[in-house]
């Protein structure tokens, strides 16, 4: 999937037929392990994923097109990770455009620059920049090579009843309608989700009193690869502007417009060329690609598990686009919950393991809400009290190193550490660093099989790892093998395992992995299927891991 | 703990300062300078616990009159 050959394909006008499902002629509504009701970038990540784990999958989309325009362009670190698991990762590097650095601009100061990927030695950059209609396109090639997803274009979910062991489902198609029965629904139908309304369920929130246009152009323009953001520039006074590229020469510039700016009007081209020109002078040319008025609304769902339905991505919470957390957010929404609807269809855990999916999104997304709001009220200051400090802020930035520190852009997608999830495993033993129980694996060079490589490749396989720092695999630690537990020996550069026993083992080859892990020979992880840590111990003892298993699959 | 007794050697002077540092600016400007003093300031003392204290104190008896610019909101 990762070939570089493959024929360029025009995701926007790309039209996705409908078909008649067989379902659709059954005497009594059909019963499917899963249904996923939205094919956008959360809904196809988590159908590949329940695929890639043996569960079948209904995907549902009530359109027949890919996403319009480019709309989210940021994907982040660990975003690609988790594409890379799913197998599209390396197409998604390949089409984007890498970036780790970001600059402020204070009118026509310089005031800052940040790097998101100071330390080398990681497979995946901070950032790549990639429309969102390449990243559903890569996702849905992807899912049509599995045979496990039945997707389903132009079914538009029109009613729902929660049943006791299940959903029925009601779908409207272009040659009327039909009945379903899922036994787990997920919900990535979007900020306006049909599944949540028809649930009568609420996203709770605040709404920011602010415009902002979007100007996707095409031109040839000599900025480097960077997130540049002004605030109050002279070409566009009293505002922010925000400019980034995305492939194919398509530059994304957002100007803050102010609440009372006419959103009709700022979309016509009369308007949004000259502000464009202002930025870029006179002589560059361009074209405009997409335009898009927008005001945004930070919301979140009460819970995001209802029963039988799991509400997932801008369903179940909504963010500022400062920080591009809405599209790593609901792609990480999708992972967490992969693996855990694989266990319980698959009967090797029980239902309540879900709940930690609510737990644990639930806090990411809170934790998301808090970085975008900041940003926010940074961007677009609440009152005049607020703007003195966004100014007095700016203006200390390029004297004072604090005043860097809080001048704010965006704080940008990072993932979280669920550090108070029930599924973890306290520490008994002392650890540095930041590979705490809860935490998103770290990423290292490593050898496996005398070949290059990167440490997440080795835990992709969709079900839990142990792994063991070392130059010999305790004696017992074949024997923990299984699913789901595949046990994984970490030797130092150079060393040749001593007793293996057959286990696959993997070189430290720069010695980061120990580091980054803060491991001695002994040390134990429990990692989960989403690369999360579940346990660690300085010494291995299967009494422990198989109670660190059972607590991390809802069974401790 | 915030010290809220006398800590300033010449608080005539201070005083005197301070006010002077406002001469002939307009509101925007003195709440600019305000501003700015402010956080320089709060990065010296540095302490949380002092800052919040010191916030609150600041707060006391001042009850909201007036409007920020969000709503709260359902989608």
């Amino acid at each position: 999937m990762d070939g570089s050959l493959a024929e360029r394909v025009d995701y926007q006008a790309l039209v996705l037929p409908y078909a008649r499902s067989p379902d659709q002629d059954a005497p009594r509504p059909v019963r499917h392990p899963v249904v996923i009701v939205g094919a956008g970038p959360v809904g196809l990540a988590a159908a590949i994923d329940l695929a890639q784990q043996g569960i079948r999958v209904v995907l549902l989309d009530e359109d027949d097109r890919l996403s319009t325009g480019s709309r989210a362009i940021c994907f982040a670190k660990r975003t690609l990770e988790i594409f890379d698991r799913l197998g599209c990762g390396g197409r998604m590097v390949g089409q984007g455009i890498t970036w780790n650095r970001g600059k402020v601009f204070f009118r026509e100061e310089p005031v800052y620059s940040f790097d998101l990927l100071p330390e080398a030695g990681h497979r995946r950059p901070a950032f790549i920049n990639l429309q969102q209609y390449y990243v559903e396109g890569f996702l849905l090639e992807r899912a049509r090579a599995l045979p496990l997803i039945d997707l389903r274009w132009k079914n538009r979910v029109t009613g729902l009843q929660p049943q006791g062991d299940g959903v029925l489902l009601e779908i409207e198609t272009p040659e009327g309608g039909y009945r379903l029965q899922a036994d787990w629904l997920v919900a990535a139908d979007g900020t306006r989700s049909p599944v949540r309304r028809a649930m009568g369920l609420e996203s709770k929130g605040q709404t920011f009193r602010d415009r902002f246009l979007i100007a996707d152009v095409r031109m040839d323009a000599p900025f480097p690869a960077e997130r540049w953001f002004w605030f109050d520039p002279p070409f566009h006074p009293n505002h922010s502007v925000l400019l980034h590229q995305q492939p194919d020469g398509v530059w994304r510039i957002d100007f803050q417009l102010g609440w009372d700016a006419d959103p009709v009007a700022e979309r016509q081209p009369e308007r949004v060329i000259p502000r464009v020109r202002a930025l870029l002078g006179p002589k560059v040319r361009f074209d405009l690609e997409w335009v898009s008025v927008y005001t945004f609304s930070c919301l979140r769902m009460e819970r995001f598990r209802h029963g039988r339905v799991l509400f997932a991505g801008d369903s179940a919470h909504g963010v500022s686009p400062f920080g591009a957390r809405g599209a790593n957010g609901g792609v990480q929404d999708a992972e967490n919950l992969a693996w855990k609807l694989a266990l319980v269809v698959q009967g090797q855990a029980p239902a309540s393991l879900l709940d930690s999916y609510d737990a644990e999104r639930v806090q990411a997304a809170d934790e998301n809400i808090l970085n975008s709001t900041r940003s926010t009220d940074f961007i677009t200051p609440k009152n005049e009290a607020s703007r003195a400090f966004r100014d007095a802020a700016l203006g200390l930035a390029r004297d004072c190193a604090f005043a860097r520190r809080l001048v704010n852009s965006g704080r940008l997608s990072l993932p979280s550490t669920y550090r108070d999830s029930p599924l973890n495993t306290l520490d008994a033993e002392a650890f540095d660093g930041p590979m705490q129980p809860g935490a998103p694996a770290a990423d290292a060079p490593v050898r496996a099989g005398g070949e290059e490589g990167w440490f997440l490749a080795q835990i992709e396989h969709g079900g839990f790892t142990l792994l063991c720092f070392g130059e010999a695999a305790p004696e017992d630690l074949p024997g923990i093998g299984g699913s789901p537990l595949r046990p994984l020996l970490v030797v130092p550069a150079g060393a040749a395992p001593g007793k293996a026993a057959g286990l696959p083992v993997i070189e430290d080859a720069g010695g980061l992995l120990a580091l980054r892990y803060d491991a001695r020979p002994g040390t134990t992880y429990l990692l989960r299927p989403d690369q999360h840590v579940a346990a660690r111990w300085r010494r291995f003892d299967p009494a422990l891991v198989h109670a660190a298993l059972a607590r991390a699959t809802g069974q401790g | 703990m915030l010290n809220t007794e006398l800590n300033i050697a010449a608080p005539d002077d201070f005083y005197e300062a301070l006010v002077a540092l406002h001469r002939d600016l307009t509101p925007e400007q003195s709440s600019l300078v305000n501003a700015r003093l402010i956080l320089l300031l709060a990065n010296h003392v540095g302490d949380a616990t002092v800052l919040r204290q010191a916030m609150a104190k600041a707060r006391e008896g001042i009850g909201p009159a007036g409007q920020d610019a969000t709503l709260r909101t359902t989608a």
